[in-house]
């Protein structure tokens, strides 16, 4: 699985994925300093992005709908992890059950 | 430069370096593995500077998919940088336009998750200088992990399934944003949505989840009367 875009190609796309990334951390940041008040109906929005954004990039990772390519070492370290993370909001002891888990189910069972 | 609240930006992301690393370096092999050089490697961190978009671009990249899929993939996965952006934003109104430049550029998931909740809280802290402690030690270790990545190549074995501690991480900083019943039924909606929207083009599943996702949450709190997460 290599490129056969060449270096220029290559470049281009990572400077259009660079300014368009850009653009979307600067714009808010940019333009609220010009209003007065962000209005509280956009706040009350705002309120539920993490959580429903970080679900959306976790869970299709320990879990998949295509029998084909569902994994259960991940989703048995998935939930284990999710568990911990529950218990101790902590990162680094989410991590450890989290890959701990994969590598016992996949190297010692 | 208030230096206790820069170091307290570091202390407090310090714990997250433990998730970063290893996402770092999976992205430097995944650079690798897509047949990309070390100064695309180096490119990519710099001028992106956002994991789970660069690893979307590479392994599109490497299957030689269209340059236009390509770029809209990784933007649509980027999209939630608005949103964070949008969220961050009041903190940041009273900054000059070149320090909000500089403080956009370093603005990933991570940053805006602990520096809006240490705002929240009532700590007496700098905000530009804790935000860069976090930021920038963030961007610092993220630099060297790819690069570190991508000169270890391909000495790391599939099996290790090093790219499983990326949704690690995120897990971790998911939870404490479940504040209440209305949040908790975002990230369920979400995260359904996304499970079965997997197969959408373009990584849409992702856009699409985190709509619905907090479109489920708003109408939650509006039914239930809603009560103050904070």
């Amino acid at each position: 699985m290599a490129t056969n875009y060449g270096p220029v190609e290559i470049a281009g796309v990572i400077a259009v994925i660079g300014v368009l990334t850009y653009a979307c951390r600067l714009s808010f940041i940019a333009l609220f300093g010009r209003l007065d008040e962000i209005p509280p109906a956009v706040e009350r929005v705002l309120r539920f992005v993490p959580a429903a954004v970080l679900a959306a990039l976790v869970l299709p990772s320990f879990v998949t709908l295509d029998a084909s390519s569902f994994a259960a070492d991940k989703f048995v370290a998935g939930a284990l992890a999710a568990g911990v993370a529950w218990q101790t909001e902590d990162v680094f002891a989410t991590m450890v059950t989290g890959m701990g888990v994969l590598w016992a189910i996949r190297f010692l069972l | 430069m208030d230096t206790a609240a820069f170091r307290r930006g570091v202390r407090d992301v310090a714990p997250l370096l433990l998730g970063i690393i290893p996402f770092g370096l999976v992205a430097g092999i995944a650079t690798v593995n897509a047949g990309l050089g070390l100064p695309a490697a180096v490119g990519l961190s710099v001028v992106v500077f956002a994991g789970a978009s660069q690893l979307a671009a590479l392994e599109l990249l490497g299957q030689n998919a269209p340059l236009t899929v390509v770029v809209a993939t990784a933007v649509v996965i980027n999209l939630r940088l608005l949103m964070y952006s949008a969220s961050i934003a009041p903190y940041f109104r009273d900054f000059t336009s070149r320090w909000k430049a500089v403080l956009a550029y370093v603005l990933t998931d991570q940053a805006y998750a602990l520096s809006v909740a240490s705002y929240r809280s009532d700590r007496e802290t700098d905000r530009k200088w804790y935000y860069l402690g976090v930021a920038v030690t963030l961007w610092a270790v993220w630099q060297v992990t790819t690069i570190a990545g991508a000169l270890l190549g391909t000495g790391v074995p599939d099996a290790w399934g090093l790219e499983f501690a990326i949704p690690l991480v995120f897990l971790a900083i998911l939870v404490p944003a479940i504040e209440d019943a209305a949040t908790g039924i975002a990230a369920v909606v979400g995260g359904v949505v996304a499970v079965v929207g997997a197969g959408l083009p373009l990584n849409l599943g992702l856009l699409v989840a985190s709509g619905v996702g907090i479109t489920a949450g708003v109408l939650t709190e509006s039914v239930t009367g809603g009560t103050d997460g904070d």
